[in-house]
C-alpha cells in the first residue's frame, strides 16, 4: 500500500462537544418512548417492524394452507385468502423491508457510521417513527374493521379494488390502506430527510463521500430515491380515495356493476398503473440498495479483506438508482400498454443487470483468497449472494416481453419475485440483527440458535421457492384461491403444493426461534466488548458499547483512511480503524 | 409520464454535478489523513437546514411533476371537458407574487439587518398569502356554484385537487412564516430570524414557480409542451 497522504498526518484536533448543539431527555419517557435519538428510534422502528413481519408471516402460513390442503381450512374461503394475500404482501414490502432497512438500520447505523452524534433532525426523527406507528395502527385496524381489509391484491389495482366485488372494495377496507399508505409515505419523508442530510452534512471531519463505508451508500441512495419514489404512491393513493370517496373517475372507466351502470366515465386503470409502478419498481432498489451496501460490508469483515473495487461498487450503487427509475412498465407487459413501449423498457431492465452484476463479481472478488470466517453474518451474506443471483437470473426472463407474457400470470413471477425481494433482503437483515446486536446490546447472540435458524431458513427458502418456480413453468396460475382441477395441472402438482406449505411452516416457525434469541441473549449473552469482529467502521470505534446519547464522548472521531483497511501488511493487527492516525505508530507500539 | 421524467432529468443534471465536485474518481485506499481544507465544523445548524429544505423541495417538485404527468395522461381521453377558469385566479397569482416579493425584501431586509423593514415584509407576506388562499377558496365556491363540481368531470376533479395540495402546502408554510413573523413583532432581531426567513424565502418562491407552471397547465397554454412531452413515450 502507497501512501499518499492528502494533508499532514497525525492527530487533527477534532471539535469539541461544545460546538454541537444537542438535545439531551430528562425523563425517563422522553429517553426511551418519545426519544430523539436515532439510536432509540432504530431500535422501535425495528421492533415494531418486525413484529409486522410475524403478523404478515402468519398471514403467508394461511394463504400457504389453503394452498397446499384446499378445503380442509373452511374459514379460509376466497374472500379471506385475497384478504391475506394483499394484507401480507403491502405489510412485507412497505411496511417490514422498507421501514426496517430505512428506518431500523439508517437510523442506527448512519450517524454512527459517518462519526455523527445524531441525525440533524432529532424532533422530526421522533415524528418520523410515530407517525409510523400510527400507520401500521391504520392498517391493523384494518383487520377488525367491517368487511375486514382491503383483498385488492398488493397492487390495488383499480377498478376492481374500489368495487363490491373486492372484499374491503365498497366498506372500510381499501380506505384504510390508502389512508395508512399516505400517512406512511408523510412518516417516511420526516425520516428520509434526515437520513439524507445527515449523510450530507454531518460526517465526521476526514470522512469524504469516497470513505463512506458501502452500507451508508446504499442506505444513503435507497432514502434518496424512496423520497422521489413514495410521491408516486401517494399521487395514486389520493386520487383513488377520490374516486372511492367522492365519486370522482381518475381511475374508472364506464363499468357495470352486478348489472348496474356506475355513474363513473372514462377513468384510465392504466393510469394507476403507471403511478403504481413508478413507485414500485425503485421500491425493489429502494430495498435491494441497503442490501448490497449491508451486504459488502458484511463480507470484507468476515473475509478480512478490503472490498474489490470500491469505487465500482459506489457508481454501481448510483446507476442502480438513476436507471431504476426507467424500467417502472416492464411490470406492465400484459396490461395492454403500447407493445413498442415494451421493447424499451425490456433494454432498459436488461442494462440494469450491468451494474448489478458487477456488484456481484465484486463480492466475489473480495472473497478470493480471503480469510472467511464462516459466522452466523457471513453466512447470511454469502446466503444472500446466491439467492440474489438466482433471483436475479429468473429477473432477466421475465424482463423480456416474449418470456414474461405467457409466464405472468404464473407461480413462476411469485417464485422470482420472492427470490429476489423476499428471501433476500431477509436474509441481509438477519445477517444484519446477528452482525451489530452485539453493538446494540454490548452482548453476542446465540451461535448455536443463529446456525439453526440460518440452516433452516435458507435450506428452507430453497424447499419453497425452488419447486414454485417448476409450477409457474407447468403454468399453475398465481392469485388463485384453489386450482381446482385443471386438464394441464398433473396430479403431483398438488403434492408439491403440500411440501411447499409443509416447509412453509417449518420456515415460520424457526423464526421463532430468532425471536428467542434476540431477547433470551439481551441477559445471557456472551459479552460482546466493543469491537467484536474487528471491524474498522466507525461505529465499532465508540468509546462505550452500547454507544451512549452523543455516540462519541468528549471528542467526535477523526477519520484517516477508508473504511477497509483489512489485512494490512506491516500493521499490528489485521485492520485499521478508520479513526486510526498511522499504520506504522501502532505496529511500533506493539512491537515496542 | 413525460413531465416526471423531465423533473427527474434535471435532478439527475444536478445530482451528476453535485457528485463531480465531491472527488468520486478518488481511490481511498490510497489516500490517508485529513485534506487541509476540510471544513472545521461541518454540521453546523443553517446549512444543515437549508439541505433540508432542498432535499424537501426536491420532494414537493415530485410531487407536483406526477400529478402534472397524470393530469397529462388523463386528459388526453375522450370524456375530458376542460373548465373555464374563474377570473379570480388572476387576482390570486397577483397576491401569491406579491407575497413572494414581499419574502424577498424581508429576506434582503434580514441580510442587512433592518428589524423594521424586515416586520413589514414577514407582515405583508403573510397578509397576501391569505389572500391567496381565501381566493382559491372563492375560486372553488364559484365553480361548485356553477355547477363544475368534482365528480362531474375529471377536469374539475384534476382543479381541486392540484389547488387543493398546492393550497395545503402554501397552509404548511404559512403556519412557520406565521410563527416567525409573530416573534419579529415581539421585537427578535434581524439577526436571529435570518434562517427562518431564508428558509420561508426559499419555500415562497418554489411554492410561486409551482403555481404559475400549475396555472399555465390548467389555462391550456403549456397544451404544447404536455403534447412534447406525450410523445416522449408514445
Amino acid at each position: 500500500m502507497v501512501d499518499v497522504p492528502l494533508g499532514p498526518i497525525g492527530t487533527a484536533p477534532s471539535p469539541a462537544t461544545e460546538d454541537v448543539e444537542l438535545y439531551h431527555p430528562h425523563s425517563w419517557v422522553t429517553k426511551y418512548v418519545f426519544s430523539q435519538d436515532a439510536k432509540i428510534i432504530a431500535i422501535q422502528y425495528s421492533f415494531v417492524a418486525l413484529t409486522v413481519g410475524l403478523i404478515a408471516l402468519v398471514l403467508s402460513w394461511l394463504m400457504r394452507l389453503q394452498l397446499g390442503f384446499p378445503g380442509v381450512f373452511t374459514f379460509i374461503d376466497a374472500n379471506a385468502y385475497y384478504q391475506f394475500i394483499t394484507m401480507h404482501g403491502m405489510m412485507m414490502v412497505v411496511y417490514v423491508l422498507t421501514a426496517l432497512f430505512l428506518g431500523g438500520f439508517g437510523n442506527y447505523l448512519i450517524p454512527l457510521m459517518v462519526g455523527a452524534r445524531d441525525m440533524v433532525f432529532p424532533y422530526l426523527n421522533m415524528l418520523s417513527f410515530w407517525v409510523y406507528l400510527l400507520a401500521v395502527l391504520i392498517l391493523v385496524a384494518s383487520f377488525f374493521a367491517p368487511g375486514g381489509p382491503t383483498g385488492a391484491g398488493w397492487t390495488l389495482y383499480p377498478p376492481q379494488a374500489i368495487m363490491s366485488g373486492t372484499p374491503g372494495g365498497q366498506d372500510w377496507g381499501i380506505v384504510l390502506m390508502l389512508v395508512s399508505l399516505m400517512v406512511f409515505i408523510i412518516g417516511f419523508t420526516m425520516g428520509g430527510l434526515n437520513y439524507v442530510v445527515t449523510v450530507l452534512q454531518a460526517r465526521a471531519r476526514g470522512m469524504t463521500l469516497m470513505r463512506m463505508p458501502l452500507t451508508v451508500w446504499g442506505i444513503f441512495t435507497a432514502s434518496f430515491m424512496a423520497l422521489l419514489a413514495f410521491p408516486a404512491l401517494f399521487v395514486g393513493a389520493v386520487m383513488m380515495l377520490f374516486d372511492r370517496a367522492l365519486g370522482t373517475s381518475f381511475f374508472m372507466p364506464a363499468i357495470v356493476e352486478m348489472g348496474q351502470t356506475l355513474d363513473r366515465s372514462g377513468g384510465s386503470p392504466l393510469l394507476f398503473q403507471h403511478l403504481f409502478w413508478f413507485f414500485g419498481h425503485p421500491e425493489v432498489y429502494i430495498v435491494a440498495l441497503p442490501a448490497f451496501g449491508i451486504v459488502s460490508d458484511l463480507i470484507s469483515t468476515h473475509a478480512r479483506r478490503n472490498i474489490f473495487g470500491y469505487r465500482m461498487m459506489v457508481w454501481a450503487l448510483l446507476a442502480i438508482g438513476a436507471l431504476s427509475f426507467v424500467v417502472w412498465a416492464h411490470h406492465m407487459y400484459v396490461s395492454g400498454m403500447n407493445p413498442y413501449f415494451g421493447f424499451f423498457f425490456a433494454t432498459t431492465t436488461l442494462i440494469i443487470a450491468i451494474p448489478t452484476a458487477i456488484k456481484v463479481y465484486n463480492w466475489i472478488l473480495t472473497l478470493w483468497r480471503g480469510d472467511i470466517h464462516l459466522n452466523v453474518p457471513m453466512l447470511f451474506a454469502l446466503a444472500f449472494i446466491v439467492t440474489f443471483l438466482n433471483g436475479g437470473l429468473t429477473g432477466l426472463f421475465l424482463g423480456n416481453v416474449v418470456v414474461d407474457v405467457p409466464l405472468s400470470d404464473t407461480m413462476f413471477v411469485v417464485a422470482h419475485f420472492h427470490m429476489v425481494m423476499g428471501v433476500a433482503p431477509i436474509l441481509v437483515i438477519f445477517g444484519a440483527i446477528y452482525h451489530w446486536y452485539p453493538k446494540v446490546t454490548g452482548r453476542m447472540l446465540n451461535d448455536t440458535l443463529g446456525k439453526l435458524h440460518f440452516w433452516v431458513t435458507f435450506l428452507g427458502a430453497y424447499a419453497i421457492f425452488f419447486p414454485m418456480h417448476y409450477l409457474g413453468l407447468m403454468g399453475v396460475p398465481r392469485r388463485y384461491h384453489e386450482i381446482g382441477e385443471m386438464a394441464f395441472v398433473p396430479p403431483s402438482a398438488h403434492t408439491l403444493n403440500a411440501f411447499i406449505t409443509i416447509v412453509a411452516l417449518i420456515v415460520g416457525a424457526v423464526q421463532l426461534v430468532f425471536v428467542f434469541n434476540l431477547f433470551w441473549s439481551l441477559r445471557h449473552g456472551r459479552p460482546s466488548g466493543g469491537n467484536p469482529w474487528r471491524a474498522t467502521t466507525l461505529e465499532w470505534q465508540t468509546p462505550e458499547t452500547p454507544p451512549p446519547h452523543g455516540n462519541w464522548g468528549k471528542e467526535l472521531p477523526v477519520v484517516y483512511r477508508w473504511a477497509y483497511d483489512y489485512s494490512v501488511p506491516g500493521a499490528a493487527e489485521d485492520f485499521l480503524p478508520q479513526n486510526q492516525p498511522n499504520a506504522q505508530a501502532t505496529a511500533g507500539l506493539a512491537h515496542g | 409520464m413525460g413531465s416526471i421524467l423531465i423533473f427527474l432529468s434535471v435532478l439527475l443534471i444536478i445530482g451528476v454535478w453535485w457528485l463531480s465536485r465531491q472527488g468520486l474518481m478518488a481511490k481511498p485506499w490510497l489516500e490517508q489523513g485529513i485534506a487541509a481544507d476540510w471544513p472545521s465544523t461541518s454540521s453546523a445548524a443553517p446549512a444543515a437546514a437549508k439541505a433540508g429544505l432542498k432535499v424537501f423541495l426536491a420532494v414537493v417538485g415530485s410531487l407536483f411533476a406526477l400529478f402534472i404527468s397524470a393530469y397529462a395522461i388523463r386528459m388526453q381521453l375522450p370524456d375530458w371537458r376542460a373548465l373555464p377558469l374563474p377570473k379570480v385566479l388572476w387576482l390570486n397569482t397577483g397576491m401569491l407574487i406579491l407575497s413572494s416579493l414581499a419574502l424577498h425584501g424581508a429576506w434582503n431586509a434580514a441580510r442587512q439587518g433592518k428589524d423594521d423593514e424586515l416586520k413589514i415584509g414577514l407582515l405583508a407576506a403573510s397578509v397576501t398569502t391569505l389572500a391567496f388562499l381565501s381566493g382559491q377558496l372563492l375560486a372553488w365556491r364559484q365553480l361548485t356554484t356553477e355547477g363544475y363540481v368534482l365528480s362531474s368531470n375529471s377536469a374539475n376533479a384534476f382543479f381541486y385537487v392540484l389547488t387543493g395540495i398546492h393550497g395545503l402546502h402554501l397552509l404548511g408554510g404559512l403556519a412557520v412564516l406565521g410563527r416567525t413573523t409573530a416573534r419579529a413583532w415581539q421585537g427578535v432581531g434581524a439577526e436571529r430570524l435570518r434562517l427562518s426567513v431564508d428558509l420561508c424565502a426559499m419555500y415562497w418562491h418554489f411554492l410561486l414557480l409551482v403555481w404559475l407552471i400549475l396555472l399555465s397547465i390548467l389555462t391550456g397554454w403549456a397544451g404544447n409542451m404536455i403534447d412534447i412531452c406525450r410523445q416522449l413515450l408514445s
